[in-house]
This record gives structure tokens, sequence and C-alpha cells, in this order.
């Protein structure tokens, strides 16, 4: 069990986190807007007028959960790699491991730290996209949900790879070789349905798929895939991502010699 | 009661490097302790372990008997530690970041903000505290770093070389500083390049050298070895050649400069004595080299490392 003290760390740690994204508002929130702008203009207004509807939604309403959960998923990342391996680099990660701060609430700070900057930027998106189409919220419990189980699951992700980032390189090539990938090929903007068979196997492997249906279905009320299914996938990797963060930060992966 | 116990502290880094061979020590609450040992001796593994930045490979490791492997949490809140090397975060503002520190141990919010400008005011900072820590002179980075170390009050200090790097005006404002805060109670371990330090502040001493506790005695025993002491005369008439003083030594520096050794059966009174039957004035005094300096030398044996470095004899 936790004292009370180990919340006031984690509530320090949160704390710090939100004041630091608020602080470079220009570098972590401003981004996302202009990105989801011009995604809504030339993706959903331009180009969206000449594509059928899908699952009896107009184009733009399809794609804007996926852009909301591209920006969460992005966003929650960034913030705990960035700012994680920034105080390793500096060293000033040693003002927490010397205290009395307990792993798991290190961990906990970094994560809601990130969770809450996607929280911030998803309705920042949301609020762009509604100038654009209505905002559909079919299930708003589940929204809230998936939000924040793909925003802990991505700042465990940031978590892990700060963990084993020896240089600011290492903190950008996951983000850029792998997430963004994934992310456009996990139906951001389209439906699996529309692919080949053989390829709509393959993109089943793909974990951020069943977030972004997820998302979808809460906001819209269709998916691809069943909402319970994509529920537990995204929980048990969350819950597996916490479990490698947790070991690496025991064992001082990178922090402790 | 023990501030510190150490019992056969062992540390081996990947590579088989051994940097600590069984390291026991102890150290009394309300000591002023100096832990001093050549580069590369082991003493930053040790106050690693201590501060749970360095993984120890055996031994045991007591802070007011709160043994680290058993209540690791409960021995860290007895600690506050002042590190080599800069490690805040350079962007955040100068109270942000002690009153940070004081929610990590836990302290609730508003105790924080008074506690931190309680710690600042202590170091001279207070009017800084709205500044980032990028903007603050090297001084003043120590001195945030003391401050950031003392906000939640803590029984034992490590401070590990606080004073490397700054002039002579804040050093001795900073050691006035640690004189008055250990006069208060609190337990301070000390490792410092400059021997004058250690000699001047702390009560007590440990030497590493390779990874082993070569001398911990009280600093006044330890100076009491010394065989003899070196003086520097500046003399009010210049002289050719250097006297021949009865069971002194002597050497010539130029010729208002005289040398002098004198052996610890002999008193000053009688260098005195033997220096104005030889009619020689004398128009001031000082010490030939801090003393601990030389015993450090003999007991590590890197004297003629430390001549090599280009610092001069203080720091070494």
């Amino acid at each position: 069990m936790y004292s009370y003290s180990n919340w006031i760390s984690f509530a320090t740690i949160v704390r710090k986190e939100t004041h630091r994204f608020f602080r470079i508002w220009a570098q972590t929130m401003l981004p996302s807007a202009i990105t989801a702008l011009l995604y809504f203009v030339v993706f959903g207004n331009l180009i969206g007028r000449f594509v059928t509807p899908i699952d009896g939604f107009t184009y733009i309403e399809y794609i804007i959960p996926g852009l909301i959960m591209m920006s969460i998923m992005l966003n929650s990342y960034n913030n705990v790699v960035s700012s994680f391996y920034g105080a390793k680099f500096q060293r000033s990660i040693e003002e927490i491991l010397v205290s009395p701060t307990p792993n798991s609430m290190i961990l906990m700070g970094y994560m809601f730290g990130g969770i809450l900057r996607a929280m911030v930027v998803g309705i920042i998106v949301a609020i762009v996209a509604s100038f654009f189409a209505p905002i559909n919220a079919a299930y708003p419990l589940l929204i809230f949900v998936v939000t924040f189980l793909t925003a802990c699951l991505f700042s465990l992700a940031g978590f892990i790879n700060s963990m084993f980032a020896k240089s600011f390189d290492d903190v950008t090539i996951v983000p850029t070789f792998i997430l963004t990938p994934l992310i456009y090929l996990g139906g951001v903007f389209y439906s699996v349905d529309i692919l080949p068979p053989f390829w709509e196997k393959i993109s089943l492997v793909n974990p951020i798929l069943y977030m972004i249906d997820a998302f979808r279905y809460s906001m819209l009320g269709v998916s691809d895939i069943p909402i319970g299914l994509t529920i537990s996938v995204i929980f048990l990797v969350t819950a597996l991502f916490y479990v490698i963060a947790l070991t690496l930060l025991k064992r001082g992966y990178g922090l402790r010699s | 009661m023990h501030a510190l116990t150490i019992e056969n502290l062992h540390k081996v880094y990947s590579g088989d490097v051994h940097a600590l061979r069984g390291i026991s020590l102890t150290i009394k609450e309300g000591d002023f302790f100096a832990l001093l040992g050549p580069n590369g001796a082991g003493k930053s593994t040790t106050i690693g372990i201590l501060c749970s930045l360095v993984n120890k490979t055996s031994g045991i490791v007591k802070v007011f008997d709160k043994n680290i492997d058993l209540d690791w949490a409960g021995a860290k809140t007895y600690i506050g530690v002042v590190p080599q090397e800069m490690n805040f975060n350079i962007f955040e503002k100068v109270k942000h970041i002690v009153q940070n520190q004081a929610g990590y141990y836990g302290m609730p919010r508003q105790e924080a903000i008074k506690a931190t400008e309680h710690a600042l005011k202590q170091v001279d900072l207070w009017d800084k505290r709205d500044i980032r820590a990028r903007m603050l002179s090297g001084g003043m980075k120590r001195r945030l770093m003391i401050a950031r170390a003392i906000v939640h009050k803590p029984k034992l200090l490590i401070l590990d070389e606080p004073t490397a790097g700054v002039d002579i005006e804040i050093r001795h404002n900073m050691w006035q500083f640690l004189r008055k805060i250990n006069q208060q109670g609190t337990t301070i371990i000390l490792t410092t390049h400059y021997l004058e330090e250690a000699e001047s502040l702390c009560r007590n001493i440990a030497i590493i050298d390779h990874g082993k506790i070569i001398e911990n005695t009280s600093m006044r025993k330890l100076l009491s070895r010394l065989p003899s002491q070196g003086f520097i005369l500046e003399l009010e008439d210049d002289i050719a050649e250097a006297p021949e003083l009865s069971g002194f030594n002597t050497r010539l520096i130029d010729n208002e400069t005289l040398e002098v050794e004198v052996l610890e059966n002999k008193t000053l009174n009688e260098m005195f004595i033997a220096l104005s039957d030889a009619g020689i004035k004398v128009a001031g005094l000082r010490n030939k080299s801090n003393r601990l300096e030389a015993l450090f030398l003999s007991l590590t044996g890197s004297a003629a490392s430390v001549a090599n470095e280009p610092k001069g004899g203080e720091d070494v």
C-alpha cells in the first residue's frame, strides 16, 4: 500500500510534467492542432468529398476518430520519451531516484503526465474537427476508457524507449520508423474491410488497429472488430508494458550502475 | 546512535572492476566527517550506494539504524545529497527545483513552499527564486544544490565536492553555512579535493585508496602524526645564505624569504629564539603547505602524481 507521502511524490511528478508541457505549448500542443487542421482540410474537405460514405458516415466524419486517436498516441508517447530521456540526459532524474519515491510511483507519475497531455491535445483536435463536421459521441464512457488506456499504453512505450535510449537519436527512431507507419496502417484513414483478405489478416497483427477501431466505435458506433476483443487487447498490452517498464526501473537500467 | 554504519561493502562494476573492497565505517550522529581519497579511490561509488544511485554488490549499509536492504525508503528520508556535478533541470525555475524536491520527499505543497523559502534564504538565493536555473552563476548553482538537499531537513547531509570550482569568497561562505547546520545537529559527510577544507571543517576523517579504507581516525590524531611542519618566513632584512639553527632545517628561498622545518619535539617559540639569536628579524609567517595534504600524500603514496599536476599543492 502507498503512504500519503508516496501520493504527494506522485502528485509532484504529475504537476512537474503538466507544468512542462504547458510551458512549452508551442512544441507540445500547437503542432498537433495544426497537423489535424491540415488533415481535415486536405483529406476531409478537399479529397473526402469524392469518397463514398463508409458505414453510413461521410469520409471526414469517419477519419475524425482516427486523427484524434493518432494525436493521443503520438503525444502520450512523445511526452514521456522526451521528458524522461531529458531528465536522464541532464541527470535531473537523480532528484527523484535519491528520494523515497517508490519506483511504481515514478512510473505512474510520468505515465499520468503523458495521459494528461494526450487528453488535452485530444480535446484540442476534437475542437478543430468540430469546425469541419459534427462530433459524434455514441458511447461517451467508452471514449474516456479507450483514450485513457491508449494513452497509458503509449506513455509506457515512451518510458521503455527512454530507458533504453542512449542518445536523442534513439528517442526519435521509434516514433519515426515504427509508430508512424503502424498508426497510418492502423486504419486512421480507412476501414480494414476494404483491404484484400491477406492484408486484412496482416493488419490484425498491428495493435494500433484495435485502438483506433475501439475509439471509432466509441464515437461512431461502428467497428471492424468486436469491441470486447479490442478492449482486451489494449488492456493486455498496457499491462505487459507496465510490467516491462517497472522491471527496468527497479533494476535501474541505464539509471543506476 | 550512528548516523551511518557501513559493513564490509563491496562494489564490482562490469568488466570485473572492483571499486570497493570491503569498506567498513561508522559515523556518529552530529559528526562532521571527511571522506577523502585520490581520484578513482571509491569515494563517489560509496556515496552513490548511500544515495541509491549505485547498486552495491554486497555488504550492509544502515542510515540511522535503517538498513537500506530492509527499509530503503525509510533510510532515504534521512539523507540529503549535494552531488559533484550539476543534476537539475536547467530550464526550471529555481523555486520549482527546490519545491519539487520537497514534494518527492513527501512534503505537502504548502509546507514545501515554506520550506523552499527557508532553504533558499539560507543559501542566499531567495531573490533568484523566479529565474531559470541556467541563468545562475556556477557558485549559485552549487548553492541551489545545497538548498535542494536541505529542503526536507535531512539528518545526514552528504556533500560530494561541494566547493569544486567556486571562488574563495563563496567557498568560505559555504564553510560558514555548513558549520552552522552541523552545529544545529545535521551530520555531514564531506568529500573534497581541497584538503584545507577538510582540515578546517571536519572532526573525523576516513581516507579511501584503491577501494579500501586506509585511515579512519579523528582529524586531531591524524595531524598529530606529522613529524614536522614547514613554515615560510618573510624576513625584515635581506640575508645572503640560510642560517644554521640548531634543531631546525632551513632553506633560503630568496634573499628575504626563508623556509624553516620545525620538528615535532620543537616549538615555534624555540624557533623564534634561535632566529633572534642568529640576528634575523621576522616580518611575516605562513604554513609551507596544508598539513593534511602532507599526510594524505604519504598515506596514499600519490605524491608523484600530484607533483605532476599543474594546479599546485592544495588541490589533489
